[in-house]
């Protein structure tokens, strides 16, 4: 069994870089949705939070 | 050990820099705490941290987070305080103008008519802004009387009830660039020019990142700016006018990404430095 995780937008495996930690954002590869590392055992991805009005710096 | 609360949504490079950067000290423990996860009691005792760094993405989870962290005697960095006046750009207007510090013309109304009347007065263009809001979102430059009719009725109409609350900046020329400075502790470490052929500059909207030499004016500036909102780690946004720098907007939950290349300096370790600092006083 694969343990690549894929996208759950477009299917697509996603391949991670370097340290993976939860809550991270990755942009899937394929279909450059973000995407945010909900687990790492087992890795799980979900489409990132929408930006709401009183996001920012 | 020292206990650092991290206080985030999702990580993005900056948190993950961050994060990093906390790994130099061995007596340190970095706890992430999840605005989606936490859950306060209100009245609860008991310090559960040295001190919390605010990394999260929404403003108002930080803000109220930070005031509940500091109710527990905790020491956040920044503090609710510093939240509450960078995360509302009229406040921020308001204590600039408290210290005398440069800054574009600026003009508050609460209603279309007096709002039109205002930016009559000023003269165009003019730029409206939603008090809170970051990243150049729902900026809008108004070059004459029906843009600014049309937007008016439309923020009234169409917006909730704190787009009603009319911000309106006298627009300055920037000639393709701003000044984005970082002020860590009581010193500024370093800026970046931020330029785009957009009046809108911000590097989230494409602004292009190169350095800006730290003269004295610019780090004086940026210091008292950051003192005036009580700052320990911000980002100021900065003009350079005809008549010396005015300060735009100064930012609390400041991004750094994209100036740590273009300046050479290692800002996550900057700051990650400062919040020990901070954690290890109030550890004792």
């Amino acid at each position: 069994m694969s343990t690549v995780p894929v996208c759950p937008v477009c299917d697509a495996e996603v391949h991670l870089q370097g340290t993976t930690i939860v809550s991270e954002l990755v942009v899937c590869d394929s279909c450059s949705c973000m995407l945010e590392v909900r687990s790492l055992d087992p890795l799980q991805l979900a489409e990132a939070p929408q930006e709401q009005e009183d996001w920012g710096e | 050990m020292i206990r650092i609360g991290f206080l985030h949504s999702v990580l993005r490079k900056d948190e993950k820099l961050l994060l990093d950067a906390f790994q130099a000290w061995p007596d340190v423990e970095v706890v992430p705490i999840d605005d989606r996860e936490i859950r306060f009691t209100l009245g609860e005792k008991g310090r559960p941290f040295d001190v919390v760094v605010e990394r999260c993405i929404n403003h108002s989870r930080a803000l109220h987070a930070l005031r509940i962290f500091e109710s527990q005697g905790v020491r956040c960095v920044n503090t609710s305080h510093t939240a509450w006046t960078c995360g509302d750009k009229l406040l921020t207007s308001i204590v600039l103008a408290e210290n005398t510090l440069p800054q574009p013309e600026v003009r508050v109304a609460f209603t279309e008519e007096s709002a039109l009347a205002a930016i009559e007065e000023m003269g165009y263009p003019v730029v409206l802004k939603p008090a809170v809001g970051s990243w150049g979102r729902l900026l809008a430059k108004v070059n004459d009387r029906d843009a600014a009719e049309a937007l008016l009725e439309h923020k009234t109409t169409l917006g909730s009830y704190h787009h009603s609350i009319f911000y309106i900046q006298k627009y300055v020329e920037k000639q393709g660039r701003d000044i984005r400075s970082f002020v860590i502790g009581d010193r500024c470490v370093a800026a970046i020019y931020r330029t785009s052929p957009h009046w809108i500059t911000n590097t989230a909207r494409g602004g292009m990142a190169t350095e800006c030499p730290v003269d004295a004016a610019l780090a004086d500036l940026s210091v008292r700016g950051a003192r005036a909102v009580g700052g320990d780690i911000v980002a100021l946004d900065i003009f350079e006018t005809g008549s010396g720098y005015q300060i735009n907007e100064i930012n609390y939950t400041m991004e750094f990404k994209n100036s740590i290349t273009p300046t050479g300096v290692d800002i996550p370790r900057l700051i990650a430095e400062h919040v020990v600092k901070v954690g290890r006083e109030r550890h004792g």
